[in-house]
């Protein structure tokens, strides 16, 4: 348990540290976006679980062997049959602070939720009032607004894509159909679900380099899948013509001025040049034998803590 | 039959059309004389059912009540435009959920980035 408990806090460490620093920087992400999406959610994982499994089996030593028996000390030290002392300050100290940080996650990932709910409720009230359907796309709800907009609004089968009148405007149909392709990529993909997940990580633990490059690099592989999934269907060119066109536009609009400058954005503008410069020139996609070995790492990070923790006498 | 949605829109529609407030009998009326309502639904629109929708979007802080005198008048809080510009607001700002919220087609983008796509694209 005392060696699992060290050895845990250094996985930790390293994935809350060195680890992410180095995937941030690397090139090949753009190359295999899902596979470093997986690795991406392996990280934050298996460094959650690893900070908390630390803590705990550092607190459960004097009590057991294993993390079974070391919690049934725990349950008889609770109801009063084992003495509090056979634990010790510095010991139940790790407890506690295990506790407090699985109860900081779990709260956290769940404010985040009805954060966003309601946001998107509120939302999605005035859309209604303020939009109209458009008549030749499903699922499209078009706003009379000048600045050239795309976006989408999940909430499952209520999900929508908003296009502006500014945007029909200023795009051919070719180019629309690429917006629209790549929206709804990231309905179908459910890529809010990421979205929400590493908001919440992020939330919860703002002073992690992991959690903000976490939350960085989420947000750059998912335009970068969506793009991936519209070229299937329009031509490159068309895709390009239709982001430079957007990007391009609203920086001159009241809008713009309004709200550019002060908070610090998440997606910032180096995702919308990394996605141009991806397009323009290409490099080719990762191997199949190097994407498959980099999930399976990412698996492999997620198997070692919860058999470290679960398998009793691997690191006796 | 028009759903509490549609009939909300229409409500608004017709709010934002006279800024003055007005009674519920009044929205009743005029809701009946819309072209659109004769043909999607024949039967008579019931004064509870306006008032229904009113209170909905009193909640949700749409619509605002003359309490002063009997019957109540209702009246839009802001004017559509300035609703719009505040959904707009919400879409291009950088609110910290933002990007949890929507997901957007191109992220902001600074004015120095988007000289120089204009010039790519041979635009001044």
């Amino acid at each position: 348990m005392f060696w699992t408990s060290w050895f845990l806090a250094a996985l930790a460490i390293t994935l809350a540290w060195p680890a992410p620093v180095l995937l941030s920087r690397a090139g090949w992400p753009a190359r295999a976006p899902f596979s470093a999406m997986v690795l991406w959610q392996a990280i934050a994982l298996a460094g959650g679980l690893s900070m908390i499994g630390a803590m705990l089996c550092y607190g459960l030593v004097p009590l057991g062997g294993s993390l079974s028996s070391g919690l049934h000390g725990l349950l008889r030290v609770v109801s009063g049959q084992q003495s509090l002392d056979t634990l010790g300050p510095v010991h139940a100290f790790a407890l506690s602070a295990a506790a407090l940080l699985s109860a900081h996650l779990v709260f956290t990932l769940w404010l985040t939720y009805f954060r966003i709910n309601r946001q998107r409720s509120r939302h999605r009230d005035l859309l209604n009032l303020l939009s109209s359907p458009s008549r030749d796309r499903p699922d499209t709800l078009v706003i009379n607004h000048e600045a050239p907009v795309a976006y989408c609004l999940p909430g499952g089968s209520r999900s929508v894509t908003v296009l502006s009148d500014g945007l029909m405007t200023l795009l051919s149909p070719e180019e629309l159909h690429a917006v629209l392709l790549h929206e709804q990529t990231h309905l179908a993909q459910r890529h809010h679900l990421l979205l929400w997940a590493f908001a919440a990580w992020r939330s919860a633990l703002p002073w992690l380099p992991t959690s903000r490059l976490a939350q960085r690099a989420v947000s750059s592989l998912i335009e970068i899948m969506a793009d991936d999934v519209a070229l299937r269907s329009v031509g490159k060119s068309t895709l390009v013509a239709a982001i430079a066109l957007v990007a391009s536009g609203p920086a001159r609009l009241p809008a713009a001025e309004l709200v550019g400058g002060g908070a610090e954005q998440i997606d910032t503008p180096a995702t919308t040049s990394a996605r141009l410069g991806r397009l323009l020139t290409p490099a080719p996609a990762l191997g199949a034998g190097t994407q498959a070995a980099v999930v399976a790492a990412a698996l492999l990070l997620l198997a070692v803590p919860t058999a470290l923790l679960l398998v009793p006498g691997i690191l006796a | 039959m028009a759903t509490l949605g549609d009939l909300e829109r229409a409500v608004m529609d017709l709010l934002w059309e006279h800024p003055e407030a007005i009674t519920a009998n009044t929205l009743r009326d005029l809701l009946s004389q819309r072209p659109s309502a004769t043909e999607a639904d024949s039967r008579p629109l019931a004064v509870t059912t306006v008032l229904t929708v009113l209170s909905r979007l009193e909640k949700k802080g749409l619509v605002e009540r003359e309490r002063a005198t009997r019957p109540h008048r209702y009246r839009a809080v802001t004017s559509r435009a300035d609703h719009t510009a505040e959904l707009m607001l919400e879409v291009l700002g950088s609110a910290p959920d933002r990007e949890a919220v929507l997901a957007r087609f191109i992220g902001t983008v600074s004015e120095g980035e988007a000289e120089t796509l204009r010039k790519l694209l041979g635009r001044d």
